[in-house]
């Protein structure tokens, strides 16, 4: 057996976007074990949550992610619309889901671009980008802001949509599926992309269900599994569209999930957009939120996001928990790295749209001696999960 | 089936095509009718309810009542986040988002934005004392 090299890349390198640590035993150019450390990049949003009204909440939770910032605004706001018990105008339901759309065709063609710059296909990452901004100015129109578009609000959405807007989001979107047409066409014929990207960070369906892996990147390996069609929020019971997946299960079978679900999305805004329910955009709601607790679901580009809203009667949130996606995908990462070689690892942990700050959410603090982990039961992670103090 | 050079039609079309970026400050892009840039007070409408103050996310606005009927906003724009709920919170729509987004500068202070009122003049001469004390921070 030839000797072993650990290699520390993180969590400041130039392969990574944002802060992570990864340990890689190497046998040659082998990857034969993979460690990963998070929490560089907390920042106490949860806690931070519970000193603010709900109001002053939204902003900062859709401050969260500056990708996803629709998921996880939308994501509160259902939350405390379970709470408060409110029923949202069928006309708001429609718009979140075309907002939350267009968010999902920008998210997976910033991807493909990220994808094509770490695989050194650079001009994909230049045209996938260009046309990106396609979907960033019609974000801009109707909501009025690139990113953090500030669409919802408790009840409803705060800006309704004219037919000058959505003659323009049609007029857009129609070349944006052009565009896509050509980027499928890219993923599926060319050559030295299929070559470099095929077989690459193979995750099969088993593992990929049992480390509970979400979105494009379960759907990449076979699972099929969409919180838009399997538990309906929004406008999407109303909707219909397919859910893309891919038997493959490598970072090819990930590119044509998101490729395909860009051309999905596409389909729901122009279903959604004919189909427009008149009436009011928004419901009262009173400032003061009853006591109770929430949980809500929400498809993010990057797979399954969870928030949990608990309310104590005041105008400030007692609990509010996140689940990003990043951190049920970034548990089967390692069985992608497996077996893999060193020049694959930047495609690899791009491959599942990893989206650190999202994730960061605590930090645990040990003392020197300290035993390395503890065995919890069932009953005591629900117990650490949930309380805080006592409703 | 697979060949290489899928791209290449993509390549040669971008030789005759024109930039995709401007040339900013020569050439600006148009902002669209909702952009929400900065706030701007109107102290004739305001009629000092503060919820403007309650909602806002970042703590950047401060109303003062200077005189009866009057009153005074502070815009700490340093950290606005222009999300416009105060825009949507006045009841009496005393505070819009304008267009305006170029806003960068080299000293904070210059970005600290306080629009005052000016006390109604007809019937009773109530004596406008400008108040003096300026751009406080909490």
């Amino acid at each position: 057996m030839s000797e072993r090299l650990t290699l520390p890349i993180g969590p400041q390198h130039p392969l990574l976007k944002e802060p992570i640590h990864f340990r890689f035993t190497l046998d040659g150019e082998t990857i034969v074990d993979a460690d990963i450390r998070m929490g560089y990049n907390h920042r106490g949003i949860e806690k931070a949550a519970e000193e603010r009204t709900y109001i002053q909440d939204l902003y900062m939770i859709e401050r969260i992610c500056g990708i996803c910032s629709h998921t996880h605004a939308t994501n509160f706001v259902q939350a405390v619309e379970k709470i408060l018990n409110v029923e949202v105008p069928p006309r708001a339901k429609f718009l979140r889901t075309v907002v939350g759309e267009l968010e999902r065709i920008h998210s997976h063609l910033l991807w493909l671009g990220v994808a094509g710059h770490e695989i050194g296909f650079d001009t994909l990452f230049m045209v996938s980008w260009r046309d990106r901004e396609i979907v960033m100015d019609l974000l801009e129109i109707i909501t009025g802001n690139r990113v953090n578009y500030g669409m919802n609000t408790f009840g409803g959405v705060r800006k309704d949509m004219n037919q000058e807007e959505i003659d323009e989001t049609l007029k857009g979107i129609k070349i944006l599926e052009e565009r896509t047409l050509y980027y499928e066409k890219v993923a599926r014929e060319e050559s030295t992309f299929i070559a470099r990207v095929s077989g690459v960070g193979y995750l099969p369906k088993d593992i990929a269900i049992a480390y509970c892996a979400v979105g494009p990147t379960a759907r990449g390996s076979g699972v099929n599994y969409d919180v838009r069609r399997d538990f309906p929020y929004a406008a999407y019971d109303q909707i219909p569209f397919q859910v893309i997946t891919s038997e493959r299960g490598d970072v090819l079978g990930r590119t044509l999930v998101r490729v395909g679900e860009i051309f999905e999305s596409v389909k729901i805004i122009k279903y959604a957009l004919k189909n427009l329910p008149e009436g009011p955009i928004t419901a009262r709601v009173p400032r003061k939120v009853p006591q109770g607790e929430a949980t809500s679901r929400y498809e993010a580009p990057r797979g399954e996001c969870i928030h949990y809203v608990r309310a104590n009667g005041s105008e400030k949130p007692d609990r509010v928990k996140v689940r990003a996606p990043t951190m049920a995908n970034l548990m089967s990462i390692r069985h992608c790295l497996l077996n893999q070689q060193v020049a694959d690892i930047p495609i690899i942990i791009a491959a599942i749209d990893p989206c650190l700050s999202c994730t960061d959410r605590l930090i645990l603090l040990k003392q020197a001696g300290e035993k390395e982990g503890e065995i919890l039961t069932w009953e005591e992670l629900r117990r650490r999960s949930i309380a805080k103090k006592p409703l | 089936m697979t060949r290489p050079g899928a791209i290449w039609r993509e390549i040669t079309k971008n030789l005759g095509r024109k930039p995709a970026t401007v040339l900013y400050p020569k050439e600006r892009l148009p902002v669209p009718p909702n952009f929400r840039g900065r706030p701007v007070f109107d102290p004739e409408k305001c009629v000092g309810c503060k919820i403007c103050e309650r909602d806002c996310p970042s703590g950047v606005i401060t109303i003062e009542k200077i005189a009866e009927k009057t009153f005074a906003c502070t815009f700490s724009l340093d950290r606005c986040i222009y999300c416009g709920q105060c825009a949507d919170s006045c009841p009496r729509k005393a505070i819009t988002m304008s267009q305006i987004f170029e806003l960068a500068t080299f000293q904070r202070a210059q970005l600290i934005d306080r629009k005052e009122g000016v006390p109604p003049k007809p019937k009773e001469d109530a004596s406008s004392e400008e108040t003096g004390k300026e751009n406080q921070k909490e």
